[in-house]
């Protein structure tokens, strides 16, 4: 398993745009991956539980992939957060 | 006759002159609310439900398509979202599961776990996740369509179109794009309706009172809408297609002409001059003003903000919609009315209940008075916009004086909150409308408390003549130049003047060309009127 943190620093946080995105990234990758804020997980692959999260700006998440790919699928969605949240 | 329809015309009242042609979208009432069914296969409405759900994301990947076109990407990506939404497993193991054990239609648990969704997004504490309630109840409510094969109650896929309906509600038009709407006709409705209020502002043909039967008539058909002659032909023949361009091609002439007064002033022959301003429902109606050559926004009906949505909007929304409108102006005024909600215009979320008699019922500044926190939070947005331009703030339906301090009262602790707060704020211009008998007959002691006085002419005429303006049966006692009224107008401007304060007219009155004359003799200041009539009225004050 993979995992890395990472502490949002976009204004908005997750918010819907941004979380669609990732969930498709995510999707790409045969890995499961979930994202944790507060000892609360989601499914980074599901769209409403990310969300459903309420990550805001200044808040750590634990990002966790597990499979085949999980090494390039924790690249890539670091890559992501760091450009875009 | 294998063309039974061809041609087929209806005479109705019109309600905004004008000769268009197009196709027509015919919009349905939703027949039946969603009703819980007990089916005895859950497995086959599983498949049902997949179906509309796959359906639904076709339906949203044409819009996103679309969206990117006319938007651009960032603001289309919503649509991409509710595509992923209509994928996510939790929703969609949800609704099964509804069908599953409780053994009932998929229309049924599609609402009902959308509702479950929504009221998860409206419970967190982010009031931008508590936005996204919308959008779950959103990709809900189109599945349902789509479960119940009303595909087409999706406004925003439109192409411009004549609009035919039995009645339509504020809430539906606000949600129209507003440039693909060519023409309304109409079964019901009545002359002072906001469809006609809407018409006029869209400068757009628009029948009332069509004696048609609407199961004949269906999305597609072509239609010729004449205002002048009060007619609608649906399936016209070639004939009557070339005499339709031929009048098209007359009003346009007739436009062309009018652009001619732009830049010129609102001038009489001995030199006394008038506002003319113009009245606007949203943002995106400022582009009609600005077009038009108005002097300023004589009245910003700031309801719209709050029609044809789920929940309140925030101050931030407010804040910048306000903002928008008044750069946009430049230095010009721009009159924002605060909420007047109630009577004809509802949204189901202020949970106003039904009255017996709501034109006399709890409404407008009643309910900003009776409920300070929404009032407040409207007020905070414009006191913030005032800062970015020249806005005025204007109350409605008041009655007393003793209202006006009330609401004086509540700005006063608005400010103070802003004042604390460090944020940037101005105390603008605040006026009143003046719409019922009331406020006409105190309008001496009213003048001295504020800075202008706006004659709100439909209420103030419903009132005064005590004749409902949404009831169709008493058109032909509706007598919009009664002297009451009139007089009325004078007693209000006299009474402004003595105090060193300014008058002007925002109901439909101030764009009647055949008062325009009068109204300058009176002394009015100001007509606020429907962007397209501005230069019109200006024509007329000129020719004076």
């Amino acid at each position: 398993m993979k995992e890395f943190t990472y502490v949002i620093t976009d204004k908005e946080g997750i918010h819907a745009r941004p979380a669609g995105e990732l969930v498709k990234l995510a999707k790409s990758y045969t890995s499961s991956v979930s994202v944790i804020k507060e000892g609360k997980k989601a499914d980074a692959k599901k769209v409403f539980g990310l969300m459903g999260l309420g990550v805001k700006q200044g808040m750590e998440i634990t990002v966790q992939a597990e499979g085949d790919d999980e090494d390039a699928a924790a690249a890539a969605l670091e890559a992501f957060l760091k450009e875009n949240l | 006759m294998a063309e039974e329809f061809s041609g087929k015309k209806f005479s109705g009242k019109t309600v905004y002159n004008g000769v268009t042609m197009g196709k027509v979208l015919v919009l349905r009432k939703d027949q039946e609310q969603i009703r819980r069914k007990r089916v005895e296969n859950p497995e086959s409405e599983i498949e049902r439900m997949q179906r509309a759900a796959e359906a639904s994301k076709q339906q949203l990947a044409a819009l996103y398509d679309k969206a990117v076109k006319e938007v651009g990407e960032s603001s289309a990506a919503i649509f991409e979202v509710h595509q992923m939404m209509l994928e996510d497993e939790d929703y969609l193991d949800a609704i099964c599961h509804v069908i599953r054990t409780e053994m009932v239609n998929a229309e049924y648990a599609a609402a009902i776990t959308g509702d479950n969704f929504a009221a998860m997004f409206a419970g967190m504490e982010d009031e931008y996740m508590q936005a996204r309630a919308a959008d779950v109840k959103d990709i809900s409510a189109r599945l349902v369509r789509n479960l119940s094969g009303q595909g087409s109650a999706d406004f925003s896929a439109m192409e411009p179109s004549v609009i035919v309906a039995d009645d339509l509600s504020p809430s539906e038009t606000v949600q129209m794009d507003k440039k693909k709407i060519l023409a309304f006709v109409t079964v019901h409705g009545s002359t002072n309706s906001h469809t006609a209020i809407l018409a006029r502002m869209m400068n757009i043909p628009a029948l009332i009172g069509v004696q048609m039967d609407l199961s004949e008539i269906s999305t597609g058909m072509t239609a010729i809408v004449d205002g002048t002659a009060g007619e609608v032909i649906f399936e016209p023949t070639e004939f009557q297609c070339s005499e339709a361009e031929k009048k098209i091609a007359g009003e346009q002439e007739k436009l062309r002409l009018l652009q001619e007064l732009k830049g010129k002033k609102n001038e009489t022959h001995d030199g006394r001059t008038i506002n003319i301003y113009a009245n606007i429902g949203s943002v995106s109606d400022v582009g009609y003003v600005l077009e038009n050559d108005a002097g300023g926004i004589g009245l910003f009906r700031s309801e719209f903000l709050y029609l044809g949505r789920e929940d309140f909007p925030s101050e931030e929304e407010q804040f910048q919609a306000y903002k928008q409108v008044v750069q946009m102006m430049g230095q010009k005024k721009v009159i924002i009315r605060t909420l007047d909600i109630g009577a004809d215009k509802q949204a189901d979320y202020f949970g106003l209940g039904k009255e017996d008699n709501p034109a006399l019922g709890y409404r407008a500044i009643r309910i900003c008075i009776k409920q300070p926190d929404i009032f407040k939070t409207q007020l905070r947005a414009l006191l913030r916009a005032a800062v970015y331009g020249n806005l005025s703030i204007m109350y409605p339906m008041i009655i007393s004086a003793e209202e006006v301090r009330q609401i004086y009262a509540i700005v006063a602790e608005v400010e103070e909150e802003l004042k604390q707060a460090r944020i940037p704020y101005r105390i603008p211009e605040q006026g009143i409308m003046i719409e019922t008998p009331a406020a006409v007959m105190i309008s001496d002691e009213l003048a001295q408390l504020v800075d202008f006085f706006s004659i709100g002419t439909n209420d103030l005429t419903q009132y005064t003549l005590a004749i409902d303006r949404q009831n169709q049966r008493l058109e032909d006692f509706y007598n919009p130049h009664h002297k009451a009224v009139l007089r009325m107008i004078q007693i209000v401007v006299d009474n402004a003047h003595k105090c060193g304060k300014w008058a002007g007219i925002c109901g439909e009155l101030g764009a009647d060309m055949t008062l325009t004359e009068t109204f300058v003799n009176m002394g009015v200041d100001e007509l606020s009127v429907a962007p397209p009539m501005v230069l019109k009225v200006r024509e007329k004050v000129r020719a004076m």
